[in-house]
């Protein structure tokens, strides 16, 4: 009932005018640069801090945790409307977003994402105002160990992300994490795989510029080599009778994905290593695996929409956990969330919720005036996102391929990470072309810096023995269900079968 | 289409067998008492690559995957013509940013693109061209404080015009 009540108190602090203005401001300019492909929560957040110093230090988190929460939903609007990553939080929205979008029903996947996005963030504030302390101990308990064996898992529900076409799943997926490895050995230091010995390797390859090349140009040009150029974006009307139809649609279909992303998402989002990009793609892959029509995900399932939604709301929260109750940050947006913390001199930590609670509870409180806002947001600007894809494709192509160019040179301000950006969108099309899954190589280079340096410390911890994965009673059942799950796909692909006809 | 999905296997696999070789710079064995060496991860899972590019090929024997049936080319001429006009629309746009600036360079892509291969009318084309690189350039240099190529020397005035209009 405390509980309840110091909400209660933390609400009310969020509805005052000052905080509640800075609530739609933060809400808003957190949308448009989370649907700017290259750009994330993480620029906004950086960007605006200075801003911050000119109000009181308590409305100026409120205000950063809106950036956070537009720029969650609006990673979703590029992933759908273009086709292109938002951010690295909406790269698996982009796996049925934008074939939804192709079929010209742009309009339920953009109301799916909303949906989504505000049952995700709505769960997991409801988590965190609950059980925040209780989860901060578990989010400690997880060493090396569990969070390799968290990754594993990850890659386990991507194997079935490939179709049928194992070997080129398990190739893909093997990409991806080589891809990762480039740039320095992060527990050596030394360099490492520099391909060509060129010095733009030095820095790795990051996952941006393949996500962005993939989806950003390869697939482009794959959409327009096998459509003919007559690409059907969107449905004719746009009206509030279809958005409420859209809705139910999103309800009946997605709920699925939506359960499995706010609750998995929170947790992963909890995970100081995690965050809300690998939230996102296990929850993508545990909805597919738990479907009962597997199949038509990466074709325009709406549950494959809603669940990654959902998971990066849920997740964006979860990451918000570890920085408050133990001064971690769970993602690079809760860094500078952190700092700013900092600057404005409060301490994150266990004692933050005793000293400060008016500021926490606050916090606490906008996050739901927040989620709420971004939701009605997003709605409202839906018309506005539809009207720009009923442009003539040979307008919208033109802006996809500037905009995937000058997003990516944003995110990396090196020309080299262009050209190679340029050389995976020509080589995901001729991959395309063979049937070649490109998904699970995105989300290896994404979990790939993850996984490896916890399989060494891990190793590293227990002298070598590689048993320390099956000792611990956290990473033990998750190894044992990965490992079931990857070995799945390898019996059915030694199961004799007939030869399919070509198409 | 059957001879594109051996060839690409086989570009696989050399990709491979030349990421393998990169790797064991950094040494591929497991140190007792310690773990893995720096090149162990991307050896063993390059060897993976390799293996399964094998697989692919024995598919491919085996007539099992739909591409080692096809007799459909690769690219039809409708698209090759796409890859070289837009793909090489792309290059040419990377490749005028260090001189045009990146703004300059959207701009003459656009035209490309609009006018050439859309062609649409110059109303159209000049609304897009003139607005679209402005609206990025006051959007991330102007807001976001990123800032962008500004090319080669003649483009200086043109940016310190606009870099006035910010600061």
């Amino acid at each position: 009932m405390e509980i309840l009540s110091l909400l209660g108190d933390g609400i009310f602090v969020a509805l005052q005018p000052l905080n509640l203005l800075l609530i739609f401001v933060g809400v808003t300019l957190g949308l448009f640069i989370g649907a700017m492909p290259g750009l994330g929560s993480v620029n906004g957040v950086a960007i605006l801090l200075p801003i911050t110093f000119l109000v009181p230090p308590g409305s100026a988190i409120i205000f950063l945790a809106a950036i956070y929460y537009g720029a969650m939903y609006g990673g979703a609007i590029s992933s759908i409307t273009l086709g292109i990553p938002g951010a690295s939080t909406a790269v698996a929205t982009t796996f049925d977003g934008r074939p939804l979008a192709l079929q010209g029903k742009a309009r339920l996947a953009l109301v799916a994402a909303a949906i989504a996005s505000f049952v995700g963030g709505t769960v997991s504030v409801v988590l965190f105002t609950g059980f925040a302390p209780l989860l901060a101990t578990v989010a400690l308990s997880f060493g090396p160990p569990e969070i390799f064996a968290l990754m594993l898992l990850a890659f386990a529900t991507f194997v079935g992300l490939g179709g049928d076409d194992i070997p080129k799943t398990v190739f893909s997926i093997c990409f991806g994490l080589v891809l990762a490895t480039v740039g320095f050995d992060q527990i050596s230091g030394a360099p490492r795989l520099i391909l060509l010995d060129m010095n733009g390797f030095l820095g790795g390859i990051s996952f941006l510029v393949l996500a962005i090349g993939v989806y950003g140009i390869g697939e482009m040009i794959w959409t327009i080599e096998s459509t003919r150029g007559e690409v059907t974006n969107t449905e004719a009307k746009i009206s509030v009778k279809g958005i409420i139809e859209d809705s139910g649609t999103t309800i009946k279909r997605g709920w699925k994905g939506i359960s499995v992303g706010s609750f998995l998402g929170f947790f992963v989002g909890v995970l100081p290593a995690a965050g809300a990009t690998p939230a996102s793609l296990m929850s993508y892959g545990v909805t597919k695996m738990l479907s009962k029509r597997p199949d038509e995900f990466g074709k325009g399932h709406v549950g494959g929409v809603a669940a990654p939604e959902a998971a990066n709301n849920s997740a964006s929260t979860g990451s918000m956990l570890p920085m408050l109750t133990l001064g971690i940050p769970g993602s690079p947006t809760t860094a500078i969330l952190l700092g700013g913390m900092v600057i404005w001199g409060l301490t994150p930590g266990p004692r933050l919720f005793v000293e400060q609670s008016d500021f926490v509870w606050g916090l606490i409180g906008s996050f739901y005036v927040s989620n709420l806002f971004a939701l009605i947001v997003n709605l409202a600007f839906i018309p506005l996102f539809i009207w720009m894809l009923r442009m003539p494709f040979t307008v919208l192509a033109p802006l996809i391929f500037v905009l995937s160019v000058v997003g990516g040179y944003a995110a990396m301000q090196d020309m080299f990470d262009i050209w190679l950006l340029l050389i995976f969108g020509f080589g995901a099309f001729f991959l395309r072309k063979f049937d070649y899954p490109v998904a699970p190589a995105v989300l290896a280079i994404v979990l790939g810096p993850i996984a490896e340096p916890t399989l060494r410390q891990s190793l590293l911890l227990s002298s070598g023995d590689p048993s320390i994965f099956f000792t611990r009673p956290i990473s033990a059942p998750i190894m044992i269900v990965a490992i079931v799950l990857i070995l799945m796909p390898a019996f059915k692909y030694l199961r004799p079968r007939r030869a399919k006809p070509a198409e | 289409m059957r001879v594109g999905e051996l060839v690409t296997a086989g570009v696989l696999a050399l990709l491979s067998i030349y990421l393998m070789y990169k790797s064991s710079a950094n040494g591929i064995g497991f140190v007792a008492g310690t773990g893995p060496q720096g090149g162990f991860w991307p050896f063993w899972l390059s060897l993976g690559m390799l293996i399964s590019t094998g697989f692919i090929a024995l598919n491919w024997v085996r007539g099992t995957s739909p591409q080692s049936q096809s007799d459909e080319p690769v690219l039809d001429s409708y698209g090759l013509k796409t890859l070289l006009l837009v793909g090489g629309g792309i290059i040419g746009f990377v490749a005028l940013i260090d001189i045009v600036s990146m703004y300059g360079a959207v701009a003459i892509f656009m035209i490309y693109y609009l006018k050439v291969l859309g062609r649409h009318g110059w109303f159209l084309t000049s609304m897009m061209v003139v607005m679209f690189p402005l609206g990025l350039f006051f959007f991330f240099e102007g807001l976001m404080q990123i800032s962008m190529p500004t090319g080669m020397g003649f483009t200086e005035p043109v940016f310190n015009v606009l870099y006035e209009i910010i600061y």
